[in-house]
């Protein structure tokens, strides 16, 4: 955040015409934003709160039932296989992305002709449509016909059901994932790198050190703040996976246990099955991980990320 | 030594070749999957290339769902939104950077809260809402809450701030009112602001999913991606078909995307900086 503080003067005299006008003018100018997300955000926030407390029914007719759906929720299989999955996701895919994403944007930094189109080609995926790509990579990772298994097999392998293995099912669903985001956040980071002093690299060169020492002592330290942008982001993100699984797994697939995520649990328990109340309480749930993950970062960023 | 460096490179380039190679394949193999026949399609071993490039999957998705009616539900709710969206952030982002105003802070942070919160917190009452107006299958419900943004007035409040007081005094003691010095001085100016946040907004708005597949059910009011998934539950074995749709769906943004690449990627560069 750069900026800082805004200072607002409310003098303690009668406000002057000017100041006046320009009050108007400014709840003018704030009020549609401001009034649109107190009705479709802030408001339903609070009632999605007062919801989980409740019994929702397909009518929406809902009645007060206290803390029984957190009661639910914590013995529900269902919720921590979800959110076993969900953890699984974003353990395996922030630090292989951000391992990625740092050796592209390293090479990219390498004093290289066609950086540019190399850039192009790497972010392509993150602005296309995830329902879409998702169904190309489902017809790749296919177990008869896709072209991953013919490769396989005309290198003398045997195919594989990818997507319908309950042990592969998720991985492969991380391989899209990161396909998404590598480039991405490769971009980021390649910004961050390019913004780093040529003087330290200088420097250390004279004191012959090698690249390998200068990528560990220099870029990664430098780098830092905005490693662990990508990092806190990746997470949130990474939390929230939805498109991907609901276009590649459906219901009647063997791996669909092994693939849901709390995200999907929600989705379905309120929009499927209609349990309105339960699933606000599970969006609570999913709100407190990232919220606490998020402290948890800000704490331990202060032991490794090195602002100047 | 030159030498030396042009081996280098020459590695360098091999395995950013070999990375490109993973990020295109699947355009590439959508793309020609879409010309195929649904025989050839299945065929074991695949064709790289179809024998003969046919369209009649694109003719055949045309005429499967309503999806002229579906590529206009995207646009129509992806222009919406963006340009709904950026004059209302762009507004408040003036209001909360230029002006002093009682309870300015306050307001500021309810906004901010906003931004902290995931998603699916919103989602049951939003649906609800948009149940209780009456909305539900609509074009409108595709777009009403996305009109409205913490993230884009956040950003657009930082570019507002970059820019100097003297500006603004200057165009006071003409006697400009607020409303003029907005329009025609400071919005302006602050375009590179504008143009980022078009882009990730139609990007978003277009491509976005759990909203839409939650408030619009039936096929004629849906977007491309809920369409997508019932075409792929409706044709699972016609794969020529399923990736016309997939080719079209994607289409609109990488021609944006290779028009304006520069703004695209330049806005996420900055995020990182800035954040």
């Amino acid at each position: 955040m750069t900026g800082g503080k805004v200072k607002t003067t409310v003098p303690k005299k009668k406000a002057t015409s000017r100041q006046k006008k320009d009050w108007f003018a400014a709840y003018v100018f704030i009020a549609p934003v401001t009034i649109g997300l107190l009705v479709f955000y802030i408001w339903p926030f609070i009632q999605n709160v007062w919801f989980s407390f409740n019994d929702v029914n397909k009518f929406n007719v809902s009645t007060f039932v206290g803390l029984q759906n957190y009661i639910e929720m914590f013995q529900d299989k269902e919720v921590w296989r979800t959110f076993g999955n969900t953890l699984k996701y974003v353990i395996i895919t922030v630090p292989v992305g951000l391992f990625l994403s740092i050796c592209i944007a390293a090479l990219m930094n390498s004093k290289i002709k066609g950086t540019s189109i190399y850039r192009t080609l790497y972010f392509l995926p993150s602005v296309t449509m995830a329902a879409a790509v998702s169904m190309v990579w489902k017809w790749i990772y296919n177990e008869k016909m896709g072209i991953l298994n013919s490769a396989i097999r005309a290198l003398g392998g045997e195919g594989h059901g990818w997507l319908t293995d309950p042990k592969t099912a998720l991985y492969c669903i991380m391989i899209v994932g990161l396909w998404m985001t590598v480039g991405y956040n490769m971009i980021i980071l390649l910004a961050g790198m390019q913004g780093i002093s040529k003087s330290y690299y200088e420097a250390a060169a004279i004191d012959g050190a090698g690249p390998f020492a200068q990528f560990f002592k220099i870029t990664i330290p430098m780098l830092s703040p905005t490693i662990f942008f990508v990092m806190i982001t990746s997470i949130i993100s990474g939390f929230q996976v939805f498109d991907v699984i609901y276009m590649m797994v459906g219901k009647t697939n063997p791996a669909y246990e092994s693939t849901q995520t709390v995200v999907m649990l929600f989705y379905r328990k309120a929009f499927d099955y209609g349990y309105k109340g339960y699933a606000a309480a599970i969006s609570i749930f999913i709100f407190a991980i990232i919220m606490l993950i998020t402290v948890f970062q800000l704490i331990g960023q202060k032991k490794w990320v090195n602002y100047d | 030594m030159k030498n030396k460096a042009n081996v280098r490179h020459f590695f360098v380039h091999l395995i950013l070749l070999a990375g490109v190679g993973i990020m295109v394949f699947p355009f590439i193999w959508m793309v020609l999957t879409s010309f195929k026949s649904v025989g050839e399609a299945m065929q074991i071993p695949p064709t790289i290339f179809p024998k003969q490039f046919l369209t009649d999957a694109y003719a055949q998705i045309v005429s499967a769902l309503p999806f002229a009616r579906v590529y206009l539900n995207t646009i129509i709710s992806t222009v919406v939104t963006t340009v709904v969206q950026v004059s209302f952030c762009s507004m408040a982002a003036y209001g909360f950077a230029r002006i002093d105003f009682p309870f300015k802070n306050i307001i500021f942070v309810i906004i901010l809260s906003v931004l902290m919160v995931p998603g699916q917190i919103f989602l049951i009452p939003q649906y609800l809402i948009i149940q209780k107006m009456g909305l539900l299958d609509t074009i409108p419900a595709l777009f009403i809450p996305n009109l409205f943004s913490a993230f884009g007035t956040f950003l657009l409040r930082q570019f507002f701030m970059s820019l100097p007081k003297e500006l603004e005094e200057a165009a006071l003691l003409d006697g400009c009112n607020r409303f003029q010095i907005f329009g025609k001085i400071m919005l302006p100016l602050i375009k590179p602001g504008i143009v980022s946040l078009v882009i990730f907004t139609a990007k978003f708005a277009w491509n976005d999913f759990m909203w839409p597949l939650i408030v619009n059910t039936s096929p004629k009011m849906m977007t491309l991606g809920p369409a997508l998934s019932t075409l792929q539950g409706q044709y699972t074995t016609k794969y020529p078909m399923q990736m016309a749709g997939a080719v079209m769906a994607v289409i609109p943004i990488i021609v944006l995307f290779f028009i304006f690449q520069k703004q695209f990627i330049e806005g996420v560069a900055q995020s990182g900086i800035k954040g």
